[in-house]
């Protein structure tokens, strides 16, 4: 399993890049996962949804598919794919540092 | 990108989804296949061509029905699936069973899809056949466009035929 260095911290995540033990991750590993995702500044609008990614996981044990996380998150498809260009639930979940959303829709 | 629509990594960066029938089981396997795509990031344009159209006709689309005619998957003898009123029983129900699973119907789907970012295009040689307009298709559709048109679009990706 890969080890990674977020914030000073060793975490193993898997070959896709996604945390694989959730509780390794903290707030200040974000940006600079996002930033190897692409996203170069983490806003408040992208941290509403990685929040909210790590809340259901919580609640759920996974995260949602993107239709999922916009009907109970209430950003709209629209927002969130350009939030997250290349993949919202994929690339919050992985920001996030929670398993990659199995859904289909 | 290489020839074949992959990233050096082997993995698919675009595809461009045709679909031909105008059947509830035509269409919505295209239809999750878009989603999907958007939902890895990966670019994804929607052709509708020949009775595929129906599924982005304004006044059709909410109407889309399962084949039950000449579909053996539905283990059901052809004769039944004759009979007035089983295809829109078939249908309501699958409808019923895809609402369980948060499958959004068609109409909903398109819209959905067409906010992910991917294209939504009327295929020009169908549209002239049956006679139909921009105006006979729901306001996501992008253009009206011919085949090297859709072939200029598809350019760098991987096709598929629905």
């Amino acid at each position: 399993m890969p080890v990674k260095v977020y914030a000073g911290s060793d975490v193993t995540v898997n070959d896709d890049g996604f945390f694989t033990d959730p509780q390794q991750w903290r707030e200040e590993m974000a940006p600079q996962i996002a930033r190897e995702a692409g996203i170069e500044t983490l806003t408040p609008e992208h941290w509403q949804v990685v929040k909210f990614m790590r809340h259901e996981y919580a609640e759920k044990g996974t995260g949602p598919s993107v239709r999922a996380l916009s009907k109970t998150s209430g950003v709209t498809i629209k927002e969130l794919y350009q939030l997250f260009p290349k993949g919202p639930a994929k690339l919050a979940a992985k920001i996030a540092g929670i398993p990659k959303p199995r859904g289909c829709i | 990108m290489t020839g074949d629509g992959t990233m050096p990594n082997g993995r698919i960066e675009k595809v461009s989804i045709i679909v031909s029938k105008g059947s509830l089981d035509g269409i919505y396997p295209a239809l999750i296949m878009a989603n999907g795509a958007r939902a890895e990031g990966i670019e994804a344009n929607l052709f509708f061509t020949f009775f595929g159209l129906d599924a982005i006709h304004k006044a059709r689309h909410e109407h889309i029905k399962l084949a039950t005619v000449g579909n053996p998957g539905l283990h059901l003898a052809t004769w039944a699936g004759g009979l007035p009123g089983v295809s829109s029983v078939m249908t309501h129900y699958m409808g019923h069973k895809m609402g369980q699973l948060d499958i959004p119907p068609i109409p909903e789907f398109l819209e959905m899809i067409a906010d992910t970012g991917a294209g939504l295009y009327a295929c020009k040689a169908s549209v002239d056949l049956f006679g139909l307009t921009r105006d006979d298709f729901i306001s996501q559709v992008k253009d009206i466009i011919t085949v090297g048109e859709f072939y200029e679009l598809a350019a760098g990706g991987q096709i598929i035929f629905t």
